[in-house]
């Protein structure tokens, strides 16, 4: 691995669906090793199809993307996979064992781990979120919040180079949003987080862009982004009721 | 019993009714050695009896067709209370209960000391097809999902004023049903999607199992293999 190489570089991704419906126009986007991102956009900005790329599910049809220098491409594809965690957005989706432990080991069963180091390293990433006391519930009996840290659990577990999280805090009560802001904040890991939810992306990144019809529109400093009232306005992302933001902090 | 390994309670629940359909259904005295033995399971197993009987409803539409067979099968009849009632009939009557009672029985005992999942690992350790076991494992992941999908759109429709069950409700009820199979299947692709991006490239990973001591084995097939034991006799001993 180039250890100079950004984690994430996109140059120019274009992509339609099969139906001929273009949702991105040429994205560039460069993250450096152990940034916070925080991806902002309306509904339908291209926001989610964008984070299909980075793990190769979808692939591009103009364009590159390349995580920690290696390009995404047929070959790499498993390596990816391995390198760019990716959390959905309803965690029944991403949820699909029959308990939390084997859930959290079924990706890393897939790069290969077996025996004492996978329960090892299963243990820890319950242990980073949480969660390990819940290891043999089945992931429905969880509460939403609960299920959405095991759903970050199944991807660390693979030791990624970079989190993409897909609207990470919707539908969470402010008391499970906090306690996920607290797990995310205790990990040392590059990560792009696609929300609306502006107060969180002030409070988690330093940086945010602005996706709008498959466009990057801005790339600036969270707070100097979300304090610029016009753009936000032009994007339909508005700041909460009472919620005043300077510049200056 | 709860703490043995599915794949052996399976093989064991199977020997057990095996040996039971393959009892003469004339040796009477062979199936109530059979009875002990299931009730042996239950008590073995930790059970209520009444947990048992409760769950044995499931054998209701077998026992009525059993009980008819006695008043329309031919052959030589007996008067019972002025009823001419089949010999043959009655036979055929007693050996279905009896088989079918036992069966059920022994599967429940299983069905009891075993979670759906274990079964699963169990089939899946016995050689059943690895497609048809994640087909039935997604299958019990997610029926509680649906469930709850289903509950939600008849109470958002009951907020909207639906009541009562006429024909509007039967109409309604298909337009759940199709919603419920597009949401469903929708899900399904966004699953996959999951999958993929951990890895998953067309098989389940598969858990290394440990190997089944022979005590435990042995623990398991006591009751089959009294069983065995007792049909082996009621081969071998004349019957009428």
């Amino acid at each position: 691995m180039d250890v100079r190489a950004p984690a994430l570089e996109l140059r120019g991704v274009a992509f339609a669906y099969p139906d001929g419906n273009q949702v991105l126009y040429g994205v560039d986007l460069r993250v450096e090793v152990g940034e916070r991102v925080a991806m902002l956009g309306p509904n339908g900005a291209g926001k989610s199809t964008l984070a299909l790329h980075l793990n190769g599910i979808l692939e591009q049809g103009a364009g590159s993307v390349r995580v920690s220098g290696v390009e995404v491409t047929k070959d790499t594809v498993g390596e990816i996979r391995r390198r760019v965690g990716l959390v959905f957005q309803d965690p029944d989706d991403q949820l699909f064992m029959p308990s939390v432990r084997d859930d959290v080991a079924f990706g890393a069963i897939n790069v290969g781990l077996r025996g004492a180091e996978l329960d090892r390293r299963v243990d820890d990433a319950l242990n980073a979120v949480g969660m390990l006391e819940h290891a043999d519930r089945p992931p429905h009996h969880l509460s939403f919040g609960q299920r959405r840290r095991v759903c970050i659990a199944t991807v660390l577990v693979m030791r990624p180079d970079v989190l993409v999280l897909d609207e990470p805090t919707s539908n969470l009560d402010p008391a499970s949003r906090r306690e996920l802001t607290e797990v995310l904040e205790s990990l040392a890991v590059t990560t792009l987080r696609i929300t609306h939810d502006l107060p969180y992306a002030l409070q988690l990144c330093p940086r945010s862009v602005l996706l709008d019809e498959g466009v990057l529109v801005a790339d600036r400093p969270t707070r100097v982004l979300l304090a610029d009232e016009e753009l936000m306005r032009a994007h339909r992302l508005e700041l909460p009721y009472g919620f005043e933001l300077t510049v200056a902090g | 019993m709860h703490r043995l390994p599915a794949h052996v309670k399976i093989v064991a629940a199977l020997t057990f009714t095996i040996v039971v359909v393959a009892t003469p259904r004339e040796q009477i005295w062979a199936f109530v050695a059979y009875a002990v033995l299931a009730a042996t399971a239950i008590i073995a197993a930790g059970l209520r009896p009444a947990h048992i009987v409760k769950h044995l409803a499931i054998e209701l539409p077998f026992v009525f067709f059993a009980l008819l067979l006695p008043f329309v099968s031919r052959g030589p009849e007996i008067s019972i209370v002025g009823i001419g009632l089949s010999q043959t009939g009655m036979w055929d009557a007693w050996n279905i209960l009896a088989k079918a009672t036992l069966g059920t029985t022994v599967s429940l005992v299983l069905a009891s000391t075993t979670s759906g999942n274990e079964l699963l690992r169990g089939l899946e350790r016995l050689g059943a097809p690895a497609l048809f076991v994640q087909i039935m494992s997604f299958m019990l992941r997610y029926v509680e999902v649906t469930s709850r999908e289903l509950d939600r759109m008849r109470v958002a429709q009951a907020s909207r004023g639906l009541r009562g069950n006429g024909v509007r409700r039967w109409r309604v009820l298909s337009h759940v049903v199709g919603s419920l199979f597009i949401r469903t299947y929708e899900r399904g692709e966004r699953v996959h999607l999951a999958m993929l991006s951990r890895g998953y490239r067309g098989s389940m990973p598969a858990q290394s199992a440990a190997s089944v001591p022979v005590s435990t084995w042995a623990y398991a097939f006591a009751l089959p293999a009294l069983a065995a034991a007792c049909a082996a006799t009621a081969w071998t001993t004349p019957w009428t």
